[in-house]
């Protein structure tokens, strides 16, 4: 077997589109900020350096290893990428190995990429590098215990945020979804931190001029120590409050409007998450015509640049 | 290993394939959103768009079944949707026992559950599609003229361009394990799978090195090669005439599809 899906990818189909977008919103504001903080600090050298380190991330989810019966661990490498090439070349080159991983093996949808980038490629990153981060410049040993449990945690974000984006969309009971992603994830997790611990200590005694304060991996600013720990917290605090009491979350959500009724809808003719937050108002009315509009619009133009097109010819 | 061992272009004659890729990437993610946006049990635009997309399948030459028989790489996925069944209100279907809880499936319960196979089966089908009428190269360039920024592409060209080496990278590791892990028939071999993840993680290591090494010589040779840090094309791409329409056209039929599942 050439290639093995992992568990996190979200295909097309189970994510309901105002979920989507918004996830594709947070996706693209951060590679955003990405890109320019890239460009800014990295010659072009940078770039087939990032590219073979996209194809290593790959690559590298192939070593497996047997587990149990059968079944065997792999990376997901997240973490792995944003400690040892820096936190904002790491989200670039999770973001590459997701978009191939969708494009051509269908391993997670097109709509659904802007969610599993946040999830795989944005939260590990942001979990794995901020703590590791945190402790740049101790001991050997202090950074790869770090590492490890910002490995373990790295995973466990993906999972939870994942089981949040699938019970928003309405695909998954959350009371169900939480403790069995969780606790699987919490498995996979082990496999994960076991392997980044290995692959850095390796590197630590082979080359451990890759590692040092000089190196891209030490770039990352200080504000990735928050953005790790905040994300730690809402693991740590999130998690055990999801699974042992689904229903306060689930209130929490309708209060702020998040959740309309997306589990009641289907015996309805337009069900009123058609469009997304507006309900069976007249807004909903004038948004669907505004999407008719638009629909016209895009077809008119197109009409008119094939026209174009054919007299310049 | 070839260097095309993970394309899946399919290099047939025909009008699909001559599209720009522009379009076809355009159709699919408008088919895909339409998709998701279709409500529960709209079946007839569920047939409607299957049927548009063997008619794609027809269209390109490369037989009706032809998205169907990989359509199934989203099924495990399944599983998380699994729980919908049980946890919609709705007339009771069926009742089981799991372990020490009941379970009873509801009709609304199933219907948005097979809505959702539905949905994924048909974008996956549509993915599908896209891959194998379009070369990857083509559909980076057509990512990086609907705006996609040039370095994000240049990544993903990289790692497609090198994928392929890196992997038979990792089959010489994997055979160097093989080779040194001997193990009598009927016993148990090897340490703990504590030790397994650190000689996994040893690996993962040595690759990394080597794909970083690699990188280096990559791009010193890209250098004398002129690399001014873009990457240039050969293939025009230009939208002609018979795009926008093609363009304009598929997006009624979705826009239709639409609008009957929703009577």
């Amino acid at each position: 077997m050439l290639y093995s899906p992992a568990p996190l990818h979200i295909p097309d189909g189970f994510l309901n589109v105002a979920v989507s977008i918004i996830c594709w919103v947070i996706t693209v504001i951060t590679l955003g900020v990405a890109i320019s903080k890239t460009n800014k600090s990295l010659g072009e050298r940078q770039v087939p350096l990032m590219g073979v380190m996209a194809a290593f991330i790959f690559a590298a989810q192939m070593i497996n290893y047997p587990v149990l019966g059968g079944t065997s661990g792999h990376l997901l490498g997240g973490a792995l990428a944003a400690i040892t090439l820096g936190p904002w070349a790491g989200v670039l080159v999770m973001t590459a190995v997701i978009t191939v991983q969708g494009l051509l093996f269908q391993d997670g949808g097109l709509l659904a990429m802007g969610a599993n980038i946040l999830n795989m490629g944005l939260l590990t990153a942001g979990v794995g590098y901020g703590l590791y981060r945190s402790v740049l410049g101790k001991s050997r040993k202090t950074q790869l215990v770090v590492a490890g449990i910002a490995a373990w945690l790295s995973v466990m974000a993906g999972a939870l945020a994942t089981s949040l984006q699938l019970w928003l969309s309405g695909t998954s009971d959350l009371r169900l979804v939480i403790p069995a992603m969780l606790s699987v994830h919490a498995l996979i997790g082990l496999g994960e931190a076991a392997v980044t611990v290995a692959a850095l200590g390796f590197i630590f005694r082979t080359r451990p001029d890759l590692l040092d304060e000089k190196s891209a991996s030490a770039q990352g600013s200080r504000g990735w120590v928050v953005a790790g720990i905040l994300i730690t917290l809402a693991v740590v605090l999130l998690s055990p409050f999801a699974s042992a009491d689904p229903d306060g979350l689930e209130r929490v959500a309708i209060n702020i409007g998040f959740i309309n009724n997306s589990q009641s809808a289907p015996f309805e003719l337009i069900p009123d998450y058609a469009i997304p937050f507006l309900g069976e108002t007249s807004i909903s009315t004038i948004a669907a015509g505004a999407v008719g509009v638009l629909v016209v619009l895009a077809v008119a133009f197109l009409v008119g640049r094939s026209l174009q097109q054919k007299r310049a010819n | 290993m070839h260097a095309d061992a993970f394309d899946r272009y399919h290099d047939k004659e025909s009008f699909i394939h001559r599209l720009d890729p522009r379009v076809k990437t355009i159709v699919t993610v408008v088919f895909i959103v339409s998709n998701a946006l279709l409500p529960d049990g709209a079946w007839l635009a569920f047939v409607l768009a299957w049927v548009f997309l063997l008619s794609v399948n027809l269209l390109s030459k490369l037989g009706l079944i032809y998205t169907f028989k990989r359509s199934f790489v989203a099924l495990p996925f399944a599983l998380v949707a699994i729980t919908v069944l049980v946890s919609i209100p709705g007339n009771p279907v069926a009742s089981f026992r799991f372990l020490m809880w009941d379970f009873t499936i509801t009709d609304a319960g199933l219907l948005r559950f097979v809505s959702i196979l539905i949905r994924s089966w048909l974008s996956v089908q549509m993915a599908i599609m896209l891959v194998a009428v379009t070369r990857f190269p083509d559909l980076i360039h057509a990512l990086e003229h609907l705006r996609v920024p040039a370095i994000l592409t240049t990544i993903i060209a990289f790692l497609y361009r090198y994928l392929f080496v890196l992997v038979d990278e990792v089959y010489r590791l994997l055979r160097a394990r093989e080779s040194r892990s001997a193990a009598a028939s009927g016993q148990r071999s090897g340490g703990s799978v504590l030790w397994r993840a650190k000689v996994a993680g040893n690996m993962a290591g040595q690759l990394f090195l080597r794909s970083y090494e690699r990188s280096d010589r990559i791009y010193n040779a890209m250098l004398s090669r002129g690399y001014v840090g873009h990457l240039y094309t050969l293939n025009p791409h230009e939208m002609k005439s018979s795009d926008y329409l093609v363009t304009a056209f598929a997006i009624v039929l979705i826009f239709v599809m639409q609008i009957i599942g929703r009577l």
